[in-house]
């Protein structure tokens, strides 16, 4: 049994207190003395070349401190790019500049031209609507496909075209691909869209920034998912300013989603202001601006082919991807559609050869980078829609096909041919527990029963792989990282036994401060309540690389338990010498230290004080005090798996389709707290059946954002999002972390759009619409209708 | 926003007085005009609240008709229009969410004449009249098109007079995103015949779907208009569905709205 609160337990979420009691600290809750007021002025056009911008009449508006426009940054680097991709080729992907404000030219809806400081925000707005702009419109480039053609219109004049590269994953692999293919017993392709979707966590994006003249330094309270990472770009690329005259916050975090991964302009912006005008600045995002200025996520057009033998075994996975970057490169934009999207290509399967083509197109669209699975739902979708796909056109079960082709639990590790080993798994465990929690054998039962009530009944089922906690260093570094991706933590012991725990992860929804309290209260056998955790303040954490691709609990959570063991050996030593016993013959359990074989006994706070009020202490061998820091540079990723089953009722009358009931096993490895797992899962459930059924981004041939309010962009609701059944049971714990743990927060976003569109296939098929081989999400009830009546 | 003046009379007379003044416009629950003033799309000089007049309140039944005050809260329509025309009180309850519902008004939502709002269907669909400070104007009138009205410059809506029907219900379609209606259908049975009101479809605003009318007039249930389709031509087409889908829907939706008024 586990401890109340240790390893195991589901806790309830400490920090739930503050949040849902309204107290939570959030960056707009920071409002600083003397603080002025930013409001950015937004190109409303997506191409145009900035002829004039006359500020004269904005400037002698009430309360206007200062208008900036791309002039007053001549001196200050652009915002940079966190990673560098190698085309096929072996040459470097074309990188633009992207200054801070519009310099020359605006290049899409929303790009920034000048930024209006005043005593208040309404002074700010108002004159910014008083600046006179002089933009000569250009052509767009809105279509990927278009944007590559000869004579496009160019996003960047100083490129050579709008292509940023383009990859080939395995390049070497590339002919015996196509050879397996021309000698296929089957091939079965596809052509399908990984809609574009914005991010929309519930807090907007918000900046403080502030000057101390006196000591020449900053402070950038700021929205961010890994203030450490903002701190490195923004000091060292963009504002010239070293670290130790450079803090960043991260306070309470409304949410994330990979949208507050990147360094963004309007975060220069404020820190750079508030030096210029010896006054605090502050931004904060209204929703409108968050659908033209947070990066989006997504947005890939595919074609993927399967070649498979008599037998149906897979042979050969051979696709061809557009991605859309956007108009400028976000922080880790380049790496979303290649190294987290080619590497996941061989899924739960083993087939042996695979090449994955991807170009990277610029547009004249708002950035797109990471959201939720970032690169691994796109690989996930294609992959489990087309073999739905094959099994319907092989006349096979899609069980069956999957099973038949499944890596097997005696082949880990497996060295798949897209570079990645997956180090365990097991994936006909949790596909034999999903369809049994979906009481998969009535199925036939349930489809006569919706269809005497006229409705049309599908079950769609997908299984997904997934790299978490993305590493080593070293590795990521030759694919073209330019940071590591390790995490820190240190653990600081207080003479009385409370301890405070430093981490360089970041919660924004994850329930870090309770799973993490957890882990060290389960190590030492204290009370989690005596256990704070700490985060997201460049000042007082060690340099942490932040939160986002599930990495967390599996990389800032092996950090912690690489520094609580430090603690433990040392603490024992200093038990020892209270006991008069060697170390090696000390136990530490249930927070108390005794040496093996007796009832001689020290507890926690025994030793804690004597680290601090050191009168009986080995001082010739060890120093005072108890506080350790530790980094985690994982050797591997790890490798979620899970099986997905969704249960959907299609009114043939308007399209519409709702979910019955929704499965998720998942193997995630270890499980810290049950509880939070289950709510990261329905939270990433939700996400994906959004991007399913309803969320879409969608511009106009103009670059005009059509969906640029929750009016046009509909986001999932309650009463969309029903019938979950989460189930973790089927656990292969990682073999390389040392909690065994994988990591939870994505699977959700991943696995579910490619089930919930099989099940609406499923339906149509059986329905008698076999001419419906897919339908583009979201599959909105119009789209469907249209399908079926085409 | 930008800055305006707000001024909350007491009676009608005095609303109407400060109407007279330039730039100065009626602000009922709020629910489009304080939104379109925050985007800074809208910049009235002045705001004249109608909501603290209290002849404007108030659900009230008056023989075969239902009165309703034009600053009536669909929550209070939902809750006080149950006993003597459910369909309508139906409609009100279903009409944006609960703080929308406890600020909107169905004055507000008559004179904006949305083109996806619920209201303007429940007032064509009955025949209603919609009574101002000046006059009363037949539904059949009312109505001229998305978002315009017969309403003059100045001219407040005080109340709606509803005809109870033999039976009526209201089917709506949601749009995924807004939940406005992307199809909405009231239909409203009579001594005298069927009338038949579609919102969120046309492109035209809330519309009568005559042949429907007559089919249903001839014999009220849903397979009466089974084999009627309603012409895509002047349908809405967006992101939301296509002026075929719509179309489909009008006939899919007035069907669903008959088999609730059985």
């Amino acid at each position: 049994m586990p401890k109340d609160d240790g390893i195991g337990a589901s806790t309830k979420r400490r920090e739930d207190l503050r949040f849902l009691t309204g107290n939570g600290k959030y960056t707009d809750d920071i409002n600083l003395r003397g603080q002025s007021y930013v409001h950015f002025l937004r190109s409303d056009v997506a191409h145009g070349r900035i002829n004039g911008i006359d500020t004269a009449a904005a400037a002698a508006m009430p309360g206007v401190l200062k208008i900036f426009t791309a002039a007053d940054f001549a001196s200050a680097g652009g915002i940079p790019c966190g990673w560098q991709v190698t085309d096929r080729f072996g040459k470097p992907m074309q990188e633009p500049k992207h200054p801070i404000l519009a310099d020359g030219k605006v290049r899409h809806v929303g790009d920034p031209i000048a930024a209006v400081v005043a005593e208040t925000y309404e002074q700010a707005r108002d004159a910014a609507e008083a600046i006179d702009l002089d933009i000569e419109e250009l052509e767009p480039v809105i279509d990927m496909k278009a944007a590559l053609a000869p004579d496009a219109p160019k996003v960047h004049d100083d490129l050579t075209s709008n292509l940023c590269y383009d990859w080939g994953f395995v390049e070497e692999n590339r002919e015996a691909v196509n050879a397996a293919f021309d000698s296929a017993a089957h091939v079965v392709s596809l052509e399908l869209t990984n809609n574009r979707l914005v991010a929309n966590p519930m807090e907007p994006r918000v900046a403080v920034g502030d000057y101390d003249p006196w000591g020449d330094s900053h402070t950038l309270y700021t929205t961010s998912q890994n203030p450490h990472v903002i701190r490195l770009l923004m000091g060292a690329f963009v504002l010239n300013i070293p670290e130790h005259k450079l803090r960043v916050v991260a306070p309470d975090v409304g949410g994330g989603f990979g949208s507050k991964i990147y360094h963004y302009a309007e975060e220069a912006f404020c820190t750079y202001a508030a030096k210029v005008l010896k006054r605090p600045v502050k931004w904060t995002s209204s929703r409108s601006e968050a659908f033209i200025s947070d990066a989006h996520g997504r947005d890939h057009k595919t074609t993927i082919e399967l070649a498979l033998d008599a037998d149906h075994n897979f042979l050969a996975i051979r696709t061809d991807t557009y991605a859309n970057m956007g108009a400028y490169l976000s922080t880790f934009a380049p790496s979303i559609p290649t190294w987290l999207h080619g590497t996941l290509m061989a899924g739960n399967y083993k087939t042996p050869l695979i090449y994955v083509n991807v170009k990277a197109v610029f547009t004249n669209t708002v950035p797109v980078d990471a959201y939720r699975g970032a690169g691994r739902p796109e690989a996930t979708f294609q992959l489990e829609r087309l073999v739905d796909k094959a099994a319907r056109e092989l006349g096979v079960d899609p069980v069956e096909l999957r099973r038949k082709n499944f890596i097997k639990p005696d082949q880990f590790p497996y060295q798949t041919p897209v570079a990645v080993v997956y180090d365990t798994g097991n994936y006909d465990a949790t596909l034999d527990k999903m369809l049994e929690l979906a009481d998969y054998a009535n199925f036939d039962a349930r489809v006569a029963e919706s269809k005497a009530r006229g409705k049309l009944r599908g079950f769609g089922i997908a299984h997904y792989i997934e790299a978490c906690g993305i590493a080593p260093s070293n590795l990521v570094g030759q694919l073209g990282a330019r940071a590591g991706l390790y995490e820190s933590a240190s653990v600081r012991v207080n003479a009385t036994g409370s301890i405070s725990v430093y981490t360089g992860s970041h919660s924004h929804g994850q329930g870090h401060e309770t799973t993490f309290a957890q882990v060290v209260a389960d190590m030492i056998g204290v009370d989690a309540s005596s256990i704070e955790i700490h985060h997201g303040d460049t000042s007082n954490t060690p340099m942490g690389m932040g939160t986002y691709g599930s990495r967390s609990l599996a990389v800032g959570g092996s950090a912690i338990v690489k520094a609580t063991n430090k603690i433990i050996d040392k603490a024992k030593k200093i038990a020892a010498h209270l006991l008069e016993a060697a170390p090696e013959d000390i136990e530490l359990k249930d927070g108390k230290f005794s040496v093996a074989g007796t009832d001689k006994s020290v507890d926690w706070t025994g030793v804690t004080l004597a680290a601090y009020v050191p009168h009986n202490y080995p001082l010739e061998d060890l120093e005072p005090g108890l506080e350790e820091t530790a980094f985690y540079d994982p050797s591997n990723f790890t490798y979620p798996s899970g099986a997905y089953g969704c249960e959907i009722e299609l009114d043939p009358e308007t399209g519409k389709i709702d979910i019955l009931r929704f499965i998720a096993a998942d193997d995630f490895g270890n499980i810290v707290n049950p509880m939070i797992v289950e709510g990261q899962v329905h939270g990433g459930l939700a996400q994906g059946i959004g991007q399913a059924l309803l969320e879409s981004c969608v511009y106009d041939d103009q670059g005009q954002l059509l969906s640029g309010s929750f009016m046009d962009y509909a986001m999932p609701r309650a009463d969309d999002v029903r019938g979950f059944t989460v189930d973790h049971s089927c656990i292969t714990p990682c073999t390389h972390n040392p909690l065994g743990v994988k990591g939870c927060g994505e699977a959700g976003a991943i696995g579910s759009p490619p089930a919930v569109v099989n099940a609406a296939i499923d339906a149509l098929h059986r329905a008698g619409h076999s001419h419906i081989t897919h339908i583009d999400m979201p599959l909105t009830p119009s789209r469907v209708w249209a399908a079926m009546n085409r | 926003m930008h800055n305006f003046e707000f001024v909350k009379p007491s009676t009608l007379a005095e609303a109407v007085a400060a109407l007279g003044t330039d730039e100065a416009q009626p602000l009922s629950g709020g629910q489009t005009l304080i939104p379109s003033m925050k985007a800074r799309l809208n910049a009235p000089g002045v705001l004249v609240s109608l909501t603290g007049i209290a002849e404007l309140k108030g659900v009230c039944r008056e023989g075969d008709t239902l009165v309703i005050g034009a600053a009536t809260t669909h929550a209070t329509v939902a809750a006080d229009a149950a006993a003597d025309f459910p369909g309508l009180a139906a409609l009100a309850g279903q009409i944006g969410d609960p703080a929308v519902r406890n600020r909107g008004t169905i004055g507000g939502s008559l004179a904006n004449n949305d083109p996806s709002a619920c209201y303007p269907s429940a007032a064509l669909g009955t025949g209603a009249t919609i009574v101002t400070n000046a006059r009363e104007i037949a539904a059949d009138d009312y109505f001229q098109g998305m978002f315009t009205t017969a309403l003059e410059e100045g001219e407040i809506i005080t109340s709606i007079r509803f005809p109870i029907p033999q039976r009526a219900a209201y089917a709506k379609f949601l749009q995924p995103a807004s939940r406005f209606a992307l199809t909405g259908v009231f239909v409203a049975q009579y001594a005298a015949g069927v009338r038949v009101a579609v919102t969120g479809a046309s492109e035209g605003g809330v519309f009568r779907w005559a042949e429907a009318e007559a089919a249903l007039s001839a014999q009220f249930n849903a397979d009466a208009v089974a084999g009627l389709s309603h012409p895509a031509d002047g349908m809405i087409s967006d992101l939301h569905g296509t002026s075929e889908y719509r179309a489909h829907l009008v006939r899919v939706m007035t069907q669903r709205a008959v088999r609730a008024a059985q």
